[in-house]
């Protein structure tokens, strides 16, 4: 093995193509590769004007891919986040209406009922012990049933066009761009606090948990306290995909459907494993923006639409095969040059829940 | 070594799903409209109901005016006599479900529709048993019903047709009246089957409308909620036939009714070129359709969505050229009336084909007002003006 | 491996098996108060037949599911594979009952492959179950999509009278599913790749230094998986008379199937569980949904109870279960706590 003197050696840029091609790093070039495939296909893609707009329909699913990382990385799931959103998007449209003075009060009360999810769904898996993945099951089949029930399965309609202008519209006449849509203000933000998050105490307490509970526990850490946060985080993510989703696509009963897989996929895209104690906030964003520039492509390169599904697939198992496999049994010896946020080094196969299954 | 072989069995893995996935685009991509190699595989177009529904389109209904909901097309009457009896009877209804709004607004009128019968006696009660779209959990309901019920009548809305045959048929065989309406099944065994004209009659009104209003070459993204619905597939099969034949580009996308991802189809398909007309097979999500041509800043399309108020709004908004196909939600009315009639005794079609009258340019006025108040999610033919919880208990759409 | 003919000493307190069925017992006296409210008995012939036939389909899936989370994997593919196999079927039968073989092992057989396609990929891609059944099951699903347009093939009346008869007020369905379900508890339990199952879930690792092939259960318990949701398949088929690619999910049997694998005692994480717990969670949400029908529930609020019972019920079991350790000494040492797998934390065997 080379010692760290001896890795000081390494040129910079083998060490930055290893980083590229490690799981983390895979997915930037994935995502690379697939903006260039679809330039090559669309050659207007590549347009300021238009790969903005492009971003502003990925920061629904980005925003939402963050949030899932701080729970994948601790170790649980949160299946909950698609009834989540098309509850919050219920609401808005029933309690707004076509009355703009109340945006401010049913954002905040939106904001709220996000919180008191994300509360429950962590105090319950922390304190009454119940596997996340049961927990946040039971809390989709309840809140998207409940939210039906109380709107009669259908929303009443858009609301008033103030609140809407958060997912639709943004800043206009901007040089070169066109229009810097709030949406991409926000997921700028999002991601920037993410990023914030898990250079903290606290997002690396949520690493350590997810990777041993137990010694994370011994060394001090408030399992619960960290993992119940990381809920909050991730309802509270969901809650602000459903304002950006109000402006963009509307309201609608299967608005927001799905999105808790797409969040996983796109999560688990950007190598971070399922079962926790590893992964970069970035590489998950990334991931969201791989998912979707693979639906673009599909879409431009008009592959019939009932098989984008099995590409979509086969893609997701491809990506975490390589992910699995390609670098298990290398130490990956940190360098000065590594990346800003610390992972443990990866030590053999088991990490977290994931059964590492050695033939 | 290990990692090697992984490795390359990892790669290996990930050609072999490329390829085989690679090799089901062939039979599709040339010919969207065949079930690609294998025969069983049930193909939509069917020339003969296609020319009945056309017929059908341009007859005139017979039946009291001013009730299409009471209105047949091209009858053939049955004798119901062997059904006459007094007293309240007891319906049984097996619905498919109340999962999209078009249900959910026809099944509040049906509801309204029970309240006037029960207070004329004629009807006790209606037992609902509600299968959330699924065919396995209808049969049983149905099953259910036959066993424990004490029906004195069936009404179903079967989930999909050729699944609940056996089940229709196992109802039949208590000698009880049978209704049958929306979707259909594949049997005749039942007292009447309740419908609008068709599936067919809604493509050929909605794509003679694109056609009509755009030229040779011009290109039209065609929205479909899901694939494997018989009504569903039915309006694109005959949309598709027609833009085949008058040179239209028609490319068509499952959307899943959701409206985030319509609004990325259309932004994708802006992004290729021009998209001069839009046509849905539902009304759901239209608005999110339309915003997407406006989000790019180009001209509205020719569309044809549906009597969905959230599209007869926007159109009224937007002043585009549109068209509002029907699949006339009054028929949620008519089987309890048909009931009503069974027992009475009086004649009935054995099919009763139910008018289904499109919302052209020059009634969307009245459409709207008409509906004014309204939730996005009711239908403007939902027929039930005439009924005593009108207005409000559609506004405030409460599921019974 | 030898069966302890003296079980360890415990208190007598229930397992979480035996908590299944309490709760399923409670269930059962909450819901016959209720239908009685409404004027039906509740064990009358068509309704305990309404409640088994609402056992048998999912019960055959979450069967297969329980051997696949007994591993430590999951598998999300079920839905899938059951509309494909309906499909299969009942397009080889085409309504001609010499086909009736052939249409159930071109099933079974496609299915199978399918769970090995699935084992192969955890076990060697070291792909996590939840992402390669996901992965998986989209392809299928494409595969589905592109294919086919409706419903297709026929099944013959030989073949319909599986889902349709029975003894009495037991569907032949059932019986069958309840077959199955003893035959993979036998298998569980005496055969050696029953036992390594247990092992590989309860620890990787254990289990390889241990000496065991740590893939083989796992590819096995995929395979079984995906044969137990072709069986399902093919009870559906014969109940609809032909084959639909939208029957697997119309039904959800992907998180249902789960959840009724934890309802009924079963760790996620591996290693722990036991077939009956999953009848009995299978149970528990056939008479919930029966209940409600008969009650006409709205269906939106449907989804709303099943969620809460869900998470309630266990809640009742883990917060009980997991503070204890399985007993590594028992009160006679070392030895006598030497027990076969399928003993839970509070020492009660099945």
């Amino acid at each position: 093995m080379s010692t760290p003197a001896a890795t000081r050696q390494t040129s910079r840029l083998a060490s930055a193509t290893l980083t590229l091609l490690s799981p983390r790093g895979a997915v930037f070039l994935l995502l690379a590769i697939l903006l260039v495939a679809v330039t090559l296909l669309n050659p207007n893609f590549a347009e300021p004007g238009q790969f903005i707009r492009f971003v502003q329909r990925v920061a629904p699913v980005a925003i939402v891919a963050t949030g899932q990382y701080f729970v994948i990385v601790c170790g649980e799931f949160d299946l909950s986040m698609g009834s989540l959103i098309t509850a919050q998007v219920v609401i808005a449209g029933n309690l707004i209406g076509q009355d703009e003075s109340r945006s401010v009060p049913v954002l905040v009360f939106m904001v709220v009922f996000g919180a008191v999810v994300g509360l429950v769904n962590g105090l319950i898996t922390t304190m009454l012990r119940v596997p996340s993945f049961i927990v946040t099951l039971g809390m989709m089949l309840a809140l998207l049933g409940g939210v039906l029930f109380w709107t009669g399965g259908a929303a009443t309609g858009n609301p008033a066009d103030g609140f809407r202008q958060i997912g639709r519209g943004g800043i206009r006449d901007v040089p070169v761009v066109d229009i810097i849509p709030w949406s991409v203000i926000v997921l700028a933000a999002v991601l920037a606090v993410a990023i914030w998050f898990s250079r903290r105490p606290f997002g690396r307490t949520l690493v350590a948990v997810g990777d041993n509970v137990t010694t994370a526990r011994f060394a001090g850490a408030r399992v619960w306290w960290v993992k119940t946060a990381a809920f909050l985080i991730s309802s509270l993510s969901a809650t602000v995909a459903g304002v950006l989703l109000v402006g963009y696509a509307g309201v609608h009963p299967s608005v927001g459907r799905g999105y808790e897989f797409i969040a996983i996929t796109a999560v688990v895209l950007g190598g971070v494993v399922l079962g926790g104690g590893r992964g970069w906030v970035v590489s998950a964003v990334a991931g969201a923006f791989a998912l979707e520039t693979l639906f673009t492509l599909l879409n431009v390169a008009g592959v019939p639409s009932t098989l984008r599904d099995a590409v979509q697939g086969a893609i997701i198992i491809l990506a975490v095969a390589y992910s699995a496999t390609a670098f298990r049994s290398r130490r990956r010896v940190r360098t000065a040059h590594a990346s800003p946020t610390e992972e443990k080094v990866p030590a053999g196969d088991t990490s977290g829940g994931a059964p590492a299954i050695d033939s | 070594m290990r990692r090697r072989t992984s490795m390359t069995v990892a790669t290996i893995g990930a050609a072999a799903l490329i390829a085989l996935t690679g090799c089901t685009t062939d039979p599709t991509v040339d010919d969207p409209a065949s079930g690609g190699d294998d025969a069983d595989s049930v193909e939509w177009f069917d020339q003969e109901v296609y020319d009945r529904q056309l017929s059908q389109l341009e007859a005139d209904p017979e039946g009291p005016e001013g009730k299409p909901y009471l209105q047949y097309i091209d009858p053939e009457m049955i004798d119901t006599a062997q059904y006459a009896s007094d007293g309240a009877k007891k319906a049984c209804f097996s619905n498919a479900s109340i999962g999209n709004p078009w249900r959910q607004t026809g099944w509040i009128t049906m509801n309204e529709q029970l309240k006037v019968l029960q207070a004329a006696g004629v009807i006790s009660e209606m037992e609902t048993r509600d299968a959330q779209d699924s065919d396995d959990t209808q049969i049983a309901d149905i099953d259910y019903f036959i066993e424990e019920g004490n029906c004195d009548a069936y009404i179903i809305s079967p989930n999909s047709t050729a699944a609940m045959t056996p089940a229709v048929e196992r109802a039949c065989e208590t000698g009880k009246p049978v209704i049958v309406f929306d979707r259909g099944v594949q049997t005749d065994c039942q007292t009447t089957f309740i419908h609008p004209v068709g599936g067919f009659a809604w493509g050929i009104e909605s794509a003679n409308f694109l056609i009509d209003n755009l030229e040779d070459g011009d290109k039209v993204v065609a929205l479909r909620i899901l694939p494997g619905v018989d009504v569903l597939e039915q309006r694109w099969a005959a949309a598709e036939r027609l833009f085949d034949d008058s040179g239209i580009e028609a490319v068509d996308y499952f959307t899943g009714a959701d409206p985030s991802e319509i609004k990325k189809i259309i932004s994708d398909e802006l992004a290729k070129g021009d998209v001069a007309g839009v046509w849905m097979d539902a009304g759901d999500g239209a608005v999110a359709a339309i915003e997407a041509f406006e989000d790019a800043g180009v001209d509205y399309p020719v569309m044809t969505g549906e009597d969905e108020l959230s599209f007869l709004r926007k159109w009224d908004e937007t002043g585009l050229t549109g068209l509002g196909t029907v699949y006339s939600n009054f028929q949620w009315r008519t089987p309890l009336l048909a009931m009503q009639m069974i027992f009475a005794g009086e004649q009935i079609p054995k099919e009763w084909v139910l008018p289904q009258r499109s919302i052209q340019e020059d009634e969307l006025q009245d459409a709207l007002v008409a509906n004014d108040g309204m939730p996005d999610g009711h239908y403007a033919r939902f027929g039930g003006e005439d009924l005593p919880g009108y207005p409000t208990v559609w506004q405030e759409r409460i599921i019974p | 491996m030898s069966a302890t003919t003296s079980r360890p000493r415990r208190r007598v307190r229930p397992g979480s098996t035996a908590i299944v069925y309490l709760a399923l017992l409670g269930v059962i006296i909450v819901g016959a108060v209720l239908v009685g409210s409404v004027g039906r008995n509740f064990f009358s012939d068509g309704n305990i037949r309404d409640i088994l036939t609402g056992m048998s389909v999912l019960g055959f899936v979450a069967v297969g599911q329980t051997l696949v989370i007994l591993t430590g994997s999951l598998d999300l593919s079920v839905p899938y594979v059951v509309s494909l196999s309906s499909l299969l079927a009942a397009e080889t039968m085409r309504g001609n009952s010499a086909n009736i073989v052939q249409g159930v092992l071109l099933a079974l057989g496609v299915a199978a492959l399918i769970g090995l396609g699935n084992g192969l990929i955890v076990t060697k891609l070291r792909v996590n179950g939840f992402i390669a059944t996901l992965g998986v099951g989209l392809i299928i699903k494409g595969y589905l999509d592109t294919m086919y347009k409706g419903s297709a093939g026929s099944v013959p009346r030989e073949f319909q009278l599986i889902g349709a008869t029975g003894l009495g007020p037991v569907p032949v369905s059932t019986i069958i599913m309840l077959a199955v379900a003893t035959l993979v508890f036998l298998f569980l339990r005496r055969t050696r790749t029953g036992h390594h199952i247990y092992a590989v879930g309860g620890s990787v690792d254990v289990a390889r230094l241990s000496g065991l092939h740590t893939a083989r259960p796992v590819i096995v318990a995929h395979v079984l998986c995906s044969i137990s949701a072709a069986l399902a398949g093919l009870l559906l088929a014969s109940r609809l008379g032909v084959g639909s690619p939208t029957v697997g999910s119309q039904g959800g049997y992907d998180l249902l199937s789960i959840a009724a694998v934890v309802l009924g005692g079963t760790v996620l994480a591996g290693g722990r569980g036991t077939i009956w717990g999953t009848i009995g969670g299978v149970a528990i949400f056939a008479v919930l949904d029966s209940v409600m029908s008969v009650m006409q529930v709205n269906p939106f609020l449907k989804d709303v109870v099943r969620g809460v019972v869900i998470v309630a019920a266990v809640a009742v079991y883990t917060g009980r279960a997991l503070e204890r350790r399985r007993p590594r000494f028992g009160a006679k040492g070392f030895d006598s706590a030497r027990s076969d797998p399928g003993l839970d934390a509070a020492g009660a065997a099945r």
